[in-house]
């Protein structure tokens, strides 16, 4: 766009432009070597699936095939957990500590030196903006293995008055929003802890899972120690369902979380879920509002909405409801939605086509039941899953769109009138993972996050990850902490000394 | 002249007051008529739990350690009845003791438990403990007492409030102890206690609703069902022990909260 203004001092400047358009910067490609086919990583090396079973992933801003991949059956899994199961008994488990956390510092330091391939990869194969995969979801999940490495041998520092020892093998099942950052979520803390692991990324993303076998070959992890099988959801099952596994952890839908709780009731294995939520963001009267629309655009916009701690329900207090939402509704028409691996993009495509009707069906019950609905203006590419980012104003508590997690860019604006009611609003969910605070005054803040119903609460900033603090849900967002000490609890057993 | 005993009637224990059972129902059991409590006892025993929640996480730390010691003044007071009620003094102490114990943990747990991150970037950043709700408890059989007391200590010191569903086999040993809490200053509804059939209630105490955690240190054939239950909706799940005394009991029933703030001028 370079519609222009009659210049209004003089007449020996150039014309100044109404806009600027950005010029297209899109990162290279070519960095990343994706392979027709990829197997299971078994034992230390990749397999063809004993199913005979594939299938294929997308790009999903172009909807275009990137490769074939397999889809592991009940056998596959066995092996897998077999492997694990001989390299914990092997290996891992008789490797001092301290030679365990080299091993973990190893694939940190692998995973700095691979983060632009690593980026690019989780781009192509997510959808989601270059910017996020490489300012947020590379550094921190090396950040992860680093941190966890250095637990390795302290661990009878992290429990007062208990032993602590591995649990044995873990499965654990990650989705497609994070997967590089999910998988590191997964692995760095269980092998600290001792534990061999297998992992089964989500159906949609796991190419970084399969490039992370080639990290794990090349610092020497011994083999078995990590696994990796892929394949939907039955193969998740398959892994749930596995007796030789002694520990679930899965992040995922408070669906999938709970039909797992059943799967494994009665067997005595362990379990930690990471599941859904619908996090309220609370905006007061007295808060900075530049600061905040910043925030509750990084809240609800950050990765298309694909966050489980995801701002999706903004609260704003009744008096600066409308310039709150003036605010938002302009700076949201400076979002640049496209493609993905643009490093000016700051909304990507959505993960898959399943993904992109749960989130137009949801949307539209929003239309259906009267909430008013605003998208900016953005040309969306014609081809791949792509989905404006969106706001609803006039939203009910009763509305679907202000009860589900939509897991999309799409946010509810609700008002409020005193801190009580905002309270009372915010915890009418049956989730409770996360939540945000903004106002300028400290005692308020205080008393919100404590009586706020969440298990991370964000005060005057909003989705902010590091691997030294513990994440994880209050209610039906599970149980369990990732991340920070809390995080090692899940697998390890804590013997009386 | 013998002097004929005043005996006494074992009811429930719910919401600080002794109602029988709503169903009119009673069992005979250790020699007693003993209260047979209904599912719709139990939903008001959760009801009453879950409003009593506020009151008892909002109070500070110092006041529920000192609740908790003051139910260990009221057991030592009524040893001799307790003792009647379980395998002897021998057991009596050790519950006491388990008692004071706990007592002792409740404004100590955010420093042993919580913990200041060290984040990488300008944010303040802590995690505190947190109660998780209304735990629900089904007691062990043995040891009676101690085995009540070691499951209601850690939930109860937490924060929690809880429905307890006592033994089958030994319920009086619940009634005296519901006795003790009663005026110990327990503020009435953080501490309920269900006599009756283990079997007819503890279904509808794993899949309510309203109850966010389960110990289930009591059950036994029907442990997997009851957690099958309590994944309707994502219950903190544990099959206690019955005489464990360890701060991870308490952790068992707290959540951990992660607060970030920026830091800057």
């Amino acid at each position: 766009m370079t519609e222009t203004k009659t210049p209004a001092r003089g007449a020996d400047r150039a014309p100044i432009p109404a806009s600027w358009d950005y010029a297209p910067a899109p990162e290279a490609r070519d960095i990343v070597k994706i392979a027709d086919r990829y197997g299971l990583f078994i034992g230390g090396k990749l397999v063809e699936p004993l199913s005979r079973q594939r299938y294929t992933t997308l790009d999903p801003s172009r909807e275009e095939p990137l490769a074939e991949i397999a889809q592991a059956g009940k056998a596959d899994v066995a092996k897998a957990v077999r492997a694990a199961r001989d390299a914990y008994t092997k290996t891992w488990s008789k490797l001092r500590p301290s030679e365990r956390a080299k091993y973990l510092f190893r694939i940190a330091r692998i995973l700095q030196e691979r983060s632009r391939e690593l980026a690019v990869l989780e781009s192509l194969n997510g959808g989601k903006p270059i910017r996020e995969s490489r300012d947020v979801d590379l550094p921190l999940a090396a950040a992860h293995f680093f941190y966890y490495a250095g637990w390795a041998d302290k661990l009878e520092y992290a429990f007062p008055g208990r032993t602590p020892r591995p649990i044995g093998v873990a499965g654990q099942i990650i989705p497609w929003n994070f997967p590089l950052l999910m998988l590191a979520w997964k692995i760095a803390p269980a092998l600290a802890a001792g534990n061999t692991v297998v992992l089964k990324p989500a159906e949609t993303t796991p190419l970084t899972a399969l490039v992370f076998c080639d990290v794990v070959r090349q610092a020497e992890l011994p083999p078995g120690v990590v696994n990796v099988v892929t394949g939907d959801g039955r193969t998740g099952a398959e892994l749930v369902a596995s007796d030789g596994v002694d520990k679930i952890a899965f992040t995922g839908s408070t669906e999938v979380g709970k039909a797992i709780q059943r799967a494994v009731a009665g067997s005595g294995k362990r379990l930690t879920l990471e599941l859904g939520g619908k996090a309220a963001n609370i905006v007061f009267d007295d808060a900075p509002l530049d600061q905040a629309v910043e925030g509750i655009v990084n809240g609800i916009y950050f990765n298309q909405g694909h966050v489980c701690c995801a701002g999706s329900r903004l609260f704003v207090q009744e008096s600066i409801a409308d310039a709150v939402i003036t605010k938002l509704k302009r700076r949201m028409s400076t979002l640049r939605v496209g493609d993905p691996l643009d490093k000016n993009t700051d909304v990507g495509a959505i993960n898959s086509k399943t993904q992109l009707d749960k989130i137009r069906a949801l949307v539209e019950s929003g239309v259906a039941e009267g909430a008013e609905i605003y998208q900016p203006p953005c040309r969306l590419p014609e081809r791949g899953y792509w989905f404006a980012p969106t706001v609803f104003t006039n939203v009910a508590q009763s509305y679907r769109i202000a009860q589900e997690e939509i897991f999309g860019p799409v946010l509810s604006v609700l008002t409020f009138r005193t801190p009580e009611e905002a309270v009372e609003k915010a915890n009418n969910t049956p989730y409770g993972l996360s939540a945000g605070v903004w106002t300028e005054k400290g005692s308020r803040i205080l008393a919100m996050a404590a009586r706020l119903r969440a298990g991370v609460v964000w005060a005057n900033t909003y989705n902010r990850f590091d691997p030294a603090s513990p994440f994880g849900g209050y209610k039906e967002s599970g149980f369990g902490r990732e991340g920070g000490l809390h995080g090692l609890e899940p697998y390890l057993r804590l013997e009386p000394r | 002249m013998r002097r004929v005993q005043v005996r006494k009637t074992h009811k429930l224990f719910i919401g600080g007051a002794f109602p029988r059972s709503e169903s009119g129902r009673t069992l005979v059991v250790e020699g007693a008529n003993v209260a047979r409590a209904s599912r719709k006892d139990l939903r008001d025993a959760v009801r009453i739990a879950r409003q009593a929640g506020a009151g008892w996480s909002g109070a500070t730390a110092y006041n529920r350690g000192q609740v908790l010691y003051r139910l260990a003044e009221m057991m030592e007071a009524r040893r001799g009845a307790l003792a009647a009620a379980c395998r002897g003094k021998d057991e009596v102490d050790r519950a006491i003791d388990r008692v004071v114990w706990y007592a002792g943990w409740a404004d100590k747990l955010a420093q042993v438990i919580g913990s200041a991150n060290a984040v990488a970037g300008p944010y303040f950043n802590f995690t505190v403990p947190e109660p998780t709700g209304v735990v629900g408890i089904v007691a062990p059989a043995e040891p009676a007492l101690l085995g009540l007391v070691s499951r209601l200590a850690p939930p109860l010191v937490g924060g929690n409030t809880v429905v307890v569903i006592a033994s089958d086999a030994h319920p009086i040993a619940a009634v005296e102890l519901a006795e003790c809490v009663a005026t110990a200053d327990v503020p009435p509804g953080v501490v309920n206690i269900l006599t009756g059939l283990r079997g007819e209630l503890a279904p509808w105490l794993a899949g309510h609703m309203d109850v966010a955690g389960l110990d289930l240190a009591g059950a036994d054939g029907d442990a997997a069902e009851l957690e099958r239950l309590g994944a309707e909706n994502v219950k903190r799940i544990v099959r206690g022990k019955a005489d464990e005394q360890s701060p991870y009991e308490i952790a068992a029933f707290l959540e951990l909260k992660t607060v970030w703030h920026p830091v800057g001028f």
